[in-house]
């Protein structure tokens, strides 16, 4: 376990430096000052010089990328000019929001995909096989914003079954959750499809294994084969195949948190874009990645607590 | 008691190439306390045999012809599927070749022991207390800890002892043992062979014991069966079988052992040929095109002979043994 901790937190510090390199060079080498930007046309070169003074902007690239670095890793992410509050504050109010629709996209996919998935399997080459497998590759062709978009006219507009725009009422959990209903389906749905997929094939594998053929020489029930001998191993790479996805999530959140105008991490980094409010970019740029590494990291605990194989050589 | 009795057993798989005859007309019995061997090349259906007794057999697969009587009771071909899983892991009990694969890997191994007992009526402790004992009289280490423990964590023959425990839980009246120390190295082999036997007399099962490998088979086995090509060709008394083998096959089968050779070879004997496409299967014996003692009349279906009581070969040529006809 130890070892694993050491190689987890190794993996995790490289993978955020490099966003950070990345990040930094981006916003350094795109045209543009973003203390001017911050003050607007009318601004003196006294009051941009000031800012320029507090950003740090004025001091060696080196230096500023010093500044960054070492600041990031204690959280500190520097000074939103807008609103003149730390980045991390401001980005921290919306990741709830994010979180909330990245959770509501994984149960979806999760709640339709390893059920389709499994009848699919234990039916194979039936009509609701080729069905689901026709519908997987339909919904993950299907980019995540059109899917948002129908979702808002079918279900919101024209059927006003659902609320169309924002995360509820603060406080009110019902309201909240009916307002994440079509969101979290936009960001899920190609996910159905994927695990639907990836589900029917591991299980496929595993149901030819031998140790099933074992299970049904001692003639255990059929549902217990299914569910408990052979879904428990096929769920693996389904596991891992989401752990890796959240990335691709995280950018339809994207488009939902736009479409829907929720707020959330996507459309607080849309809207920075925008106003080139580069700090704010950069810090929840870094906020998200440091999130994938996390949820990888809770992945790996969780296929840890599923396989004792995996678990014995953390 | 006959506790499995199978006559003229055929079993066809559909395959693209068209019907392949997997199995045809295989009969034998297998004798209360009685552990019977069965022999034969690679493909001879030894697998499809006992699928066809478990039910089991693969979706393209089905038996064309006759039956299998269980416990002189139970026609297993016609049973319909609830009673004859309620059979398996109960009075039919099964160890398959691969250790390494045969027990799930992310089940404990007392999980996967007291699932067995579903249908016991006994309590989560008494299933438990039973998996244990099992353990212990197969000889794992610290079997209380064990039951705890998965898969992997044990060696290949450690394993199939467990395989061996699981199967043997029920006390069945049939054991099916399908080349259950093929992966296991000489020693562990013979020890495997040992205990398998001691458990047999102490439970008083009956087995059916498949290998490829003939000393195990004469170790361990009471009666044998030689298969060639999904055909029983001769079956019989273990000794009459080892010492007296009527069918060619038989006989050639036994010379090839490398075990049974005399003094240094520097080539073991083989035989010549390949077994028969079974898609289309020739008319006749089904050996004749690999056998050197073909005759004219073996272009046609040879009978069962009975050399002997019990002793029975299906050649045309069994009454005359192939020494006898050398030293002719
Ligand atoms: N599902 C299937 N579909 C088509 N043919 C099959 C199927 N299962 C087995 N066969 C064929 O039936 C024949 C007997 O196979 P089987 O597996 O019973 O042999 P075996 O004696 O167990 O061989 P081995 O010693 O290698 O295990 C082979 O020719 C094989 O190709
Ligand atoms: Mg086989």
């Amino acid at each position: 376990m130890l070892n694993y901790a050491i190689k987890r937190l190794g993996l995790a510090v490289v993978i955020v430096s490099v966003a950070m390199t990345l990040l930094f060079s981006m916003i350094y080498l795109i045209p543009g000052d973003p203390a001017s930007v911050a003050l607007g046309p009318r601004a003196t070169p006294e009051m941009v010089a000031a800012l320029r003074a507090r950003m740090g902007l004025d001091q060696p690239v080196w230096v500023q990328f010093w500044n960054f670095y070492s600041g990031a890793w204690t959280g500190d992410l520097g000074i939103e000019v807008l609103s003149n509050r730390p980045v991390l504050t401001v980005v921290m109010e919306q990741l709830p929001f994010t979180l909330a629709l990245i959770a509501g996209g994984i149960t979806w996919s999760v709640a339709l995909g390893i059920p389709l998935g499994c009848m699919a399997a234990v039916r194979r080459g039936s009509f609701a096989d080729r069905l689901v497998g026709v519908l997987s590759v339909a919904v993950i062709a299907v980019p995540s914003f059109v899917v948002a978009i129908y979702a808002l006219l079918i279900f919101a507009v024209a059927l006003q079954w659902l609320p169309a725009i924002g995360a509820g009422e603060p406080g009110d959990l019902g309201d909240q959750l009916t307002h994440l209903i079509l969101p979290s389906l936009a960001v899920g749905l190609g996910w159905v499809g994927y695990i639907a997929r990836m589900v029917r094939a591991s299980m496929l594998e595993v149901l030819e294994a031998s140790h099933i053929r074992t299970a049904r020489a001692f003639g255990l029930p059929e549902r217990q084969i299914t569910y408990r001998y052979a879904l428990s191993i096929a769920i693996l790479p389904t596991v891992t195949l989401l752990g890796i996805g959240i990335g691709q999530m995280l950018s339809s959140a994207v488009f939902a948190e736009i479409v829907f105008a929720r707020p959330g991490i996507g459309k607080l980094v849309y809207d920075a874009i925008l106003t080139r409010n580069y700090p704010l970019v950069t810090g929840a740029v870094l906020v998200t990645t440091v999130l994938f590494v996390v949820i990888n990291v809770i992945a790996d605990l969780i296929i840890g607590a599923l396989d004792p194989r995996v678990r014995s050589g953390f | 008691m006959t506790v499995l009795a199978v006559s003229g057993l055929s079993v066809e798989f559909t395959t693209e190439g068209g019907t392949l005859q997997a199995l045809r007309d295989v009969s034998f019995e297998v004798p209360e306390r009685k552990i019977v061997g069965v022999v034969g090349e690679s493909g001879c259906g030894k697998s499809t045999l006992i699928n066809a007794i478990l039910g089991l057999l693969a979706d393209n697969g089905h038996v064309s012809a006759g039956e299998i009587l269980f416990e002189g009771a139970q026609e297993l071909t016609t049973l319909d599927p609830t009673s004859m899983r309620a059979l398996r892991g109960e009075r039919i009990s099964t160890v398959f070749q691969d250790p390494m694969g045969a027990l799930n890997p992310v089940l404990s191994v007392g999980r996967q022991m007291v699932n067995v007992q579903y249908r016991s009526g006994r309590s989560k402790a008494e299933k438990t207390a039973r998996a244990v004992e099992m353990l212990q009289k197969v000889r794992i280490p610290d079997a209380e800890k064990a039951v705890n423990r998965y898969p992997h964590e044990f060696s290949g023959g450690m394993k199939q002892r467990i395989a061996i425990a699981m199967a043997l839980m029920m006390e069945p009246a049939l054991l099916i043992a399908d080349e259950p120390t093929t992966a296991l190295d000489a020693t562990l082999e013979v020890a495997t062979i040992e205990l398998l036997k001691e458990l047999q007399e102490e439970i008083g099962c009956s087995v059916l014991f498949i290998s490829h490998h003939l000393g195990v088979i004469a170790e361990l086995c009471d009666e044998v069966i030689v298969m060639y090509a999904g055909e029983v060709v001769e079956r019989g008394d273990v000794r009459d079988i080892f010492n007296d083998p009527r069918h060619p096959y038989a006989h050639r089968l036994l010379d090839c052992d490398p075990a049974r050779q005399k003094g240094l070879v520097r080539h073991l004997p083989t035989i010549p040929g390949e077994i028969p496409d079974l898609r289309a299967r020739p008319e006749g014996c089904i050996f004749r095109p690999r056998c050197h003692r073909a005759e004219a009349r073996c272009t046609e279906t040879p009978p069962e002979i009975v050399v002997s009581p019990g002793h029975m070969a299906r050649c045309w040529v069994a009454e005359v043994p192939e020494r006898a006809e050398a030293a002719r």
